[in-house]
């Protein structure tokens, strides 16, 4: 059915209809926003996984990344045995004014050092204030969301098969595997430092 | 005992002024918070939520405050004295109309038996403040804008002046408030034709969307008022929500039947605001609907849609009266 000025009446119906409905503003500040899981917010870091492998500084396509470290003896653990040497982080920083939130460094780094968190309230006055060194990083850990779980019936992780049987290894004569579980936790658990 | 009863008339007449005074100064904030809270949530927005407190109420008091702290500038190049009196020019007609429009049976701030001629001629003027602004900014924006405010002037003024005087010929007087008691319901779709092209011209005369070409502030930055700001950039704002409250009321008057309605006697004045507010929330819903008419199809409502309309409807109002009575 067509006459003229239908359109105008669609046009106030349109209108109309949308006045009527409930508007899906979330006022901000007093209401926490609904954020997607794995938000990219800030770039949060395990500090105890990090083994100065410096993959993510030479991804880094924005160059964001500052790391400093230095190696310390380990002496050895058995008589006549060699000394080992092992690497210690003293910085890491992340530049958020340069960082364009690629996740590069979060998908190349060997030992889950990195990590999204959701939060997002980090705005500075100043640009040079928005290098974050690595105790504020580690700080964002703690709002880093568990892993989403996985679909019913799917295969477990590689990694975690191969925990378990490294467990069930190294615990043969009479312990049942105790650690093996605690690896699907990619979260703030301190888990025993990086490395071999 | 002749100086008791002037006395009495003086101070009724200052009631009246009074009255008029308030009922400008409150009514076009109420249709600006209106169109404030409207136009958002017909956006699925919620519009002003923090000032005042509750949902925003006081947002345009805020406002006001922002704007009286503004420094008042006048351009260099601009034509001062017509530059700063054009706010003015255009805001005091609507306050001046409102004295002619009756609220309820007697209730009428001054009753005028040419009532409709006053309020027309005046509500010209309105405009002639947009165009002096346009004239005097010295800014070619302002200039373009006030060519098509005059452009616009001359296309709408006269379907607006037509259709009001069908309504006057159809209710054999030029008294506002005689025009109201003359009103029968019936007539609503008697005449239906003269009161929609009233409240389109009317819209146009205003310069509110979908007919705001003159301020269209894509094109034109924002028209005659590019070069205003502080106080008298507020001024010629409340002119238009001035504007959209009188249009409203006088379209409640001469098409709604004014203050005609269940228990006119007592609550006419209600009747009449309410139908007042229906009108100006219709002013808000169709800007938030429609797109801006390009400038040629403005002219071709006006001269091609809106004038052989309201001829027609001259016509057929003509015969009607002709043979009733």
């Amino acid at each position: 059915m067509s006459f003229p000025g239908r359109g105008l009446l669609k046009g106030l119906a349109v209108t109309w209809r949308t006045m009527t409905r409930r508007s899906v503003t979330a006022q901000y500040p007093d209401s926490p926003p609904e954020l997607p899981p794995r938000t990219r917010g800030v770039i949060a870091l395990i500090e105890e996984n990090c083994t100065v492998c410096m993959l993510c500084a030479r991804e880094c396509p924005a160059w964001c990344i500052y790391i400093d470290s230095h190696k310390d003896v380990v002496p050895a653990t058995t008589e006549g045995g060699r000394d080992r040497s092992r690497n210690v982080l003293d910085r890491f920083a992340i530049d958020f004014s340069i960082c364009m939130y690629c996740s590069i460094c979060v998908e190349v780094c060997p030992f889950d050092a990195l990590h999204w968190s959701p939060e997002f309230e980090y705005a500075e006055l100043d640009i040079r204030d928005l290098t974050h060194e690595k105790d504020r990083l580690r700080e964002w850990m703690w709002t880093v969301p568990a892993p989403p779980a996985l679909d019913p019936h799917a295969q477990p992780a590689k990694e975690l098969g191969a925990a378990e049987k490294a467990a069930a290894r190294t615990a043969s004569p009479g312990r049942t595997a105790s650690p093996g579980g605690g690896a699907a936790g990619r979260g703030a658990a301190p888990d025993a430092p990086g490395g071999d | 005992m002749a100086d008791a009863l002037t006395l009495t008339d003086v101070l009724a007449v200052v009631v009246r002024l009074l009255l008029v005074m308030v009922a400008f100064l409150v009514l076009p904030l109420l249709v600006g918070q209106a169109e404030h809270k409207a136009m958002a949530h017909m956006q699925s927005r919620v519009g002003p939520m923090y000032a005042g407190g509750f949902h925003g109420w006081a947002q345009l008091v805020a406002d006001g405050v922002k704007f009286v702290q503004k420094e008042d500038v006048t351009p260099a190049a601009a034509d001062r004295s017509v530059f700063r009196l054009a706010p003015a020019i255009a805001l005091l007609p609507y306050l001046v109309v409102m004295i002619a429009i009756p609220l309820g049976p007697g209730l009428v701030g001054q009753d005028l038996d040419l009532g409709l001629f006053f309020v027309v001629a005046v509500m010209g003027v309105g405009v002639i403040g947009t165009l002096m602004g346009g004239w005097s900014s010295a800014n070619k924006f302002s200039l373009l804008g006030g060519i098509r405010v005059a452009a616009q002037l001359m296309a709408y003024e006269l379907p607006f002046v037509l259709a009001a005087a069908s309504v006057a010929m159809a209710a054999g007087t030029l008294s506002l408030t005689g025009i109201v008691e003359a009103w029968q319901p019936w007539w609503l779709l008697w005449q239906a034709p003269a009161a929609v092209v009233f409240f389109v011209a009317g819209l146009a005369e205003l310069q509110r969307p979908p007919f705001d070409m003159p301020v269209a502030d894509a094109e034109l930055v924002f028209g005659p008022y590019t070069e205003y700001g502080g106080l008298r950039f507020a001024l010629f704002i409340l002119a238009e929500y001035a504007g959209i409250v009188v249009l409203g009321a006088l379209t409640t008057v001469l098409f709604l039947g004014g203050w005609h309605g269940p228990f006119a006697d007592q609550l006419g004045w209600l009747w009449t605001l309410l139908k007042t507010f229906a009108v100006s929330f219709l002013v808000i819903w169709v800007r938030v609907a429609y797109p801006r008419l390009r400038e040629d199809q403005l002219q071709r409502l006006a001269w091609q849609g809106l004038v052989p309309l309201v001829l027609l409807q001259l016509v057929l109002t003509s015969v009607v009266v002709v043979m009733t009575r």
